[in-house]
């Protein structure tokens, strides 16, 4: 083991000579320029920089209808947008940010670019089915740009039978197929992992020698591939319905409404740790290089993702509490929506315990890592509510629920996504951002969110129901609150899209390893990596977080 | 683990004997290669498998609650065809196992001849699968194109009183060559009273049901012919041998799996009129 | 409960406690409040104490490894463990408070269509986007919908259930403050869902029962009633020599002696539903009763003697006349009550909460 760690030691100081040299080394940016080398590349590194565009262009449109929503709840009355404006917008806001945003975020962006370095190997299993999952991605975004260019769709993103099937106006059929369609995008991702997973791992690399964002990218890929295609046979079924009017899920027709939910929230509760769980999974890596300490409890916050995962699959009827659920049922699924609480709460604790005597820095991936502790937090406290029977009867549909799941869904996935792509960032381009504005933006977040956020939970408490277009005079105060917070959250969100970008072209080159890092993508890949990631076979330590053999001399950048 | 480790290091230990020209750059072995492309395609498998573990549900939901007309609806379909094509289905499930093994002892030939065999046996089932279409829609029972429940009884009715005494075969010849006496069709106004029947519609549900799976049944068969159609491409040039046959493996995956999927719909379909003993 | 009163009307953050379950649900969630401040501000203080103590003090920090603890583990295990095991019970308790109603509990019919709720009460009176109720009263309220799914809710009841077309759920409450209170719909069902709304009006004992009785002078059954001396009806159906008496007889088979002017054998039954009792008011020689001669002298009450709407009216008094009812010929009908003023207002504003439901 020592004589692998001298090596360890040489490579890193072989970086710092490197950046020396005048002449760019050839990496997966520059090998090759052409836009064909692009569009058809087979690079698991341009695949994830492809969707990071695909994804950054569908946050910013979703943003924008969550702009017209808050807006529009200013006032009591509706005096901005009319009924069927507003209806179309909070549907175009829920489908374009869970399909088209927040379910690739993590997984197809950072978990395409890392996963296969992070375990030691070239590509991911099957990279022509990884450039795939990206057309099909964009072809799914296509038709959804198509439901809203013909006039929008207005059932919702839950798509309820027998409003989507039967009642709605709008383009359910268009979108619907969009739908449908990005869900094999999602598919074929996580199966790629999975393979990758199983399959690719160099030698020496056994599982729990794996970083735990490895971890929680398998913990979601198996969601990916066991519940999407559950979505996506009711996607089609309600295509029937809606096309044929055969009544599978019309009660007039002997059908049963309730049969749709229970086979859509199979999928899209566990869609919820799609979005999730890939966040948890960048949450330990940066708490554990920004406290340049191992993982407390790295085996078990492992398990917990995949605990998250499993637990994820039994709790979905707590959706369906006043829908007229058998009592036992609603107690089982309450008992089992209990248990996700807690594998999170673990995860919690271990990162405060790495904390905990640890060297903490704090470089601006960190403060993104402290505003999604406090965010998921609150989260997922304020899910005890939810799943507590007594309490989720009142609060169910109302804004308690929907300040409760951006809390997680944006909250935590977006901060963890943010934390990541910053941490990252020095990998992906070779450069560096600027720190301060790195730092701003996270506060703006963190406190134009809970602004936004907070008083919903109160509004819930007053019973305001969700997807309300007007509202009654005495919940005003709470919503311009939330209002003034979302614009606050809007420049949060938006300034990493000015200096990022910016620093692309004109950031400080970025070494090796800036922020004393043990994972391989640090420790063997130059920023940024070659086009093959190795030339040779990484080494593989027993603790993938060993920083007693890090060469010191390589952690140039700290703050 | 441990396991796993000494496989990779193992096949690390191929690297440097030269490239296969079947092996990707980002494959260490042939080895490592075919284990990731064989569970690729189970991982596939499991997909498909929760693809139809939805049509499964909404089955099993709608079963509970409409046993009767579950059961009655079943009646219509043709049992006798569905066994034939059960058997046609298992027999190219066996010559697809047949080609997967002429593959791994190199037999480039026979490869192709049992592709071929499991492809006429695949067109075979989709043909008696055309026959009981065309029958369904003769008598009314595609939901949505001329639905009538009532008009579908009668006709059923009336056959089973013309072939009660014919032997097997003819009747069995009858099945695809078979005249149907012309009747008036149900008049629209016959199928709009007869869609107010909640019988009527309870059956309806059976058979958007049924031609929902076979339907989405018979589609993977066709993509599994193109898929056969590849893999012989490639076998004609002689790509597969002992060291390197995966596609054809995986390709047998496949099959396997769309033939299982008929395995479990045929009881649930066909058998299910008889097993609750129905009759008529 | 405590906290509205801190804030000025018009703004609250709590919701009023208006029925018996209100409290119940309030405890557990002040409860739960509790449990997540505390363990928020934990877990935000020892982040950020951490971060200050254990800041990076030279480049050359090296911390001490450490791979698990397993006291503590398991101690962050347990104890969340049980907190929520706390919670599901206290939960399980409070909810089968919500969703079994007493056994005495009035039945209140809701149907949720695109974009109203429609109400019955049990004597017949029916409202749209409103609900009268007396205070300290136990209410079941079964509800369905028409078309698409909704979800009937009284937040400061603190209930809340699906109307789902072609299930019946059911929730109950049993209101402990007089005042005005929102019904939402909270289960999105197409464009106007935000004005599916309306308001339950929890009234004094007195005023429900006055409330009412106004219901009943616009009900059909009264102004049946009415016309039944009106049309003289009663001069004969209250005499069995004269006419078959009409108490019980709805949806009972009645055994005829004459059709269409024939005799039929005995035996020969007709039920007596709608269609039938509104034959024997428009032409009464249709089918008669056994042992009555035919034809009859009852008149044929054509179109221009009662309309449709009348004989509606009719009908549904007929139907709920009940066992030794039928009123004799010399009761007067009673006189409607002179209105007062202020029962003309809270009338009136009644009228206004259901037309503005629109």
């Amino acid at each position: 083991m020592s004589a692998i760690n001298l090596d360890r030691r040489v490579v890193g100081e072989a970086a710092s000579t490197h950046e020396a040299t005048p002449k760019p080394a050839t990496n997966y940016l520059n090998h090759e320029t052409t836009i064909a080398s692009w569009l058809l590349t087979l690079d698991h590194k341009r695949i994830g920089l492809l969707y990071l565009v695909g994804i950054s262009l569908m946050f910013v449109l979703g943003g924008a209808f969550a702009g017209l929503i808050r807006l529009e709840l200013m006032t009591p009355k509706g005096d901005l947008l009319t009924g069927d404006v507003y209806n179309k917008s909070f549907t175009a806001h829920g489908v374009v940010m869970i399909f088209l945003f927040l379910i690739p975020s993590i997984p197809a962006v950072l978990g395409n670019f890392l996963l296969p370095i992070m375990i030691g190997t070239k590509d991911v299993a099957f990279p022509r089915l990884n450039l795939l999952s990206f057309y099909v991605y964009a072809a799914g975004g296509v038709f959804l740009a198509l439901a809203l260019l013909l006039g929008g769709v207005d059932t919702g993103w839950t798509f309820y039978t027998p409003l989507s099937s039967t009642y709605a106006n709008g383009n359910v059929m268009v979108a619907a197929l969009g739908v449908f369609v990005i869900g094999f995008s999602s598919i074929l991702t996580g199966l790629n992992f999975v393979v990758t997973i199983h399959r690719m791992r160099a030698p020496g690399m056994t599982w729990f020698r794996m970083p735990l964002f490895v971890w929680a990218m398998y913990a979601t890929s198996l969601i990916q591939i066991l519940g999407t295609p559950v979505v996506a046979i009711t996607i089609a079924l309600v295509g029937f319905e809606r096309f044929l009017g055969v009544g599978i899920f019309d009660p007039r027709l002997g059908g049963d409404p309730i049969l749709f939910q229970h086979l859509f929230w199979f999928y899209s509760h566990p869609a919820v740790y799609i979005m999730i769980l890939p966040s948890l999974g960048v949450a330990s890596e940066l708490v554990s290089t920004f406290s340049r300490k191992g993982v407390f409890g790295y085996h078990i916050i492992a398990c917990s993702s995949i605990a998250i995962a499993i637990f994820g699959f039994v709790v979905w009827a707590h959706h369906m509490f006043t829908s007229g659920l058998s009592q036992y049922a609603a107690m089982v699924f309450s008992v089992l929506t209990f248990s996700v609480a807690i594998p999170s709460g673990i995860k919690v604790f271990s990162w405060l315990a790495t904390m905990y005597k640890g060297s903490v820095s704090l470089a601006s991936p960190m403060i993104f890592f402290f505003g999604f502790i406090g965010l998921f937090t609150i989260g997922g406290m304020t899910g005890l509510f939810l799943s507590t029977l007594g309490t989720d009867i009142h609060l169910h549909d109302t804004y308690f629920v929907v300040a409760h799941f951006h809390y997680i869904m944006v909250g935590g996935a977006i901060m963890g996504f943010m934390g990541g792509i910053h941490y990252w960032w020095p990998k992906i381009t070779g450069r560096m951002y600027n720190e301060t504005l790195a730092k701003i933006s996270a506060a703006l977040i963190f406190v134009g969110f809970n602004f936004t956020f907070f008083p919903q939970f109160f509004l819930g408490y007053m019973g305001m129901p969700r997807r309300y277009h007007e509202y009654p005079e005495e919940l005003q105060v709470l919503n311009v609150l939330s209002t003034v917070g979302a614009s606050v959250l809007a420049i949060g969100y938006l300034t990493p899209g000015i200096y990022l970008p910016f620093s692309f072209f004109f950031g400080k080159k970025a070494p090796k390893n800036p922020w004393g890092a043990t994972t391989l993508e640090w420790t063997e890949c130059e920023s940024p990596p070659s086009p093959h990631n190795f030339d040779h076979n990484p080494p593989v330590y027993d603790h993938v977080y060993d920083y007693s053999t890090l060469n010191k001399e390589a952690a140039v950048v700290s703050h | 683990m441990s396991a796993t480790n000494t496989k990779s290091d193992t096949a690390q230990s191929h690297d440097n004997h030269g490239h296969h020209p079947s092996l990707a750059h980002h494959f260490v072995s042939l080895e490592q290669q075919h284990e990731a492309n064989i569970l690729g395609m189970w991982m596939f498998l499991v997909t498909e498998v929760l693809f139809f573990g939805g049509l499964f549900t909404a089955y099993t939901v709608y079963r509970l609650k409409f046993n009767t007309m579950f059961q009655e609806a079943s009646n219509q379909l043709d049992i006798t065809l569905g066994c034939l094509n059960t058997v046609v289905l298992i027999l190219s499930s066996l010559t697809m196992a047949m080609a997967v093994r002429s593959a791994q002892i190199g037999k480039t030939k026979q490869i192709l001849n049992y592709l071929g065999a499991t492809a006429i046996l695949g067109l075979m089932f989709l043909g008696v699968k055309y026959f009981e279409w065309k029958h369904d829609f003769e008598i009314h029972l595609v939901p949505k194109a001329n639905f009538c429940w009532d008009y579908a009884k009668e006709r059923r009715k009336e056959a089973d009183h013309h072939e009660k005494d014919k032997p097997f075969v003819s009747k069995l010849i009858g099945k695809f060559v078979g005249h149907h006496e012309e009747h008036a069709p149900p008049s629209a106004a016959e199928i709009a009273k007869d869609h107010k029947n909640p019988e009527s519609q309870q059956a309806r549900i059976f058979f958007v049901l049924y031609f929902a799976m076979t339907g989405i049944h018979a589609l993977h068969m066709i993509i599994g012919f193109g898929l056969i159609a590849a893999v012989a491409y490639w076998a004609s040039r002689g790509t597969y041998g002992p060291e390197y046959y995966t596609p054809v493996e995986v390709l047998g995956l496949y099959w396997h799996f769309v033939d299982i999927v008929w395995i479990f719909l045929f009881p649930l379909l066909y058998l299910l009129g008889a097993h609750l003993g129905a009759g008529h | 409960m405590m906290v509205n009163s801190m804030f000025a009307e018009g703004f609250q953050l709590f919701p009023h406690q208006a029925s018996t379950l209100a409290p119940s649900v309030d405890w557990l969630y002040l409860f739960i409040v509790a449990v997540n401040v505390a363990i928020t501000v934990l877990v935000m203080v020892l982040l950020v104490a951490f971060a200050i103590i254990f800041r990076r003090k030279s480049e050359d920090d090296l911390p001490e490894p450490m791979h698990g603890n397993v006291p503590l583990e398991i101690f962050w295990t347990a104890i969340p463990t049980l907190i929520c095991g706390v919670m599901f019970l206290w939960g399980v308790k409070v909810w089968s408070e919500i969703v079994v109603p007493p056994r005495d509990a009035t039945e209140l019919y809701v149907v949720g269509r695109q974009w109203m709720w429609k109400i019955q009460h049990p004597g017949g009176q029916r409202e749209i986007n409103a609900i009268h109720v007396p205070v300290g009263s136990n209410f079941k309220l079964i509800v369905t919908a028409e078309d698409v799914i909704h979800c009937f809710s009284i937040p400061d009841f603190r209930i809340k259930t699906d109307a789902v077309p072609g299930r019946y759920n059911q929730m109950w409450f049993n209101a402990t403050k007089p005042g005005k209170y929102h019904i939402y719909c909270t289960e999105y069902c197409g464009t106007e869902h935000s004005r599916m709304i309306g308001w339950i009006h929890v009234m004094e004992r007195e005023d429900y029962a006055k409330w009412l009785n106004e219901q009943a002078e616009g009900g059909d059954g009264l102004q049946g009633r009415k016309l039944f001396s009106k049309l003289q009806c009663i001069t004969c159906h209250s005499d069995a020599n004269k006419a078959p008496l009409l108490e019980n007889i709805f949806r009972k088979d009645r055994e005829i002696g004459y059709m269409d002017g024939k005799p039929v054998p005995p035996g020969t039954k007709v039920l007596a539903d709608e269609a039938y009792l509104r034959e024997s008011i428009r032409n009464p020689n249709a089918k008669i009763h056994r042992g009555f001669a035919s034809p009859t002298i009852m008149p044929a009450y054509d179109r221009d003697l009662v309309t449709e709407e009348e004989l509606l009216q009719v009908i549904t008094y007929i139907r709920s006349l009940k066992q030794g009812e039928t009123p004799t010929r010399t009761e007067e009908t009673p006189t409607p009550q002179p209105i007062t003023s202020a029962d003309k207002a809270s009338s009136n504003a009644t009228e206004k909460t259901s037309g503005s439901a629109k």
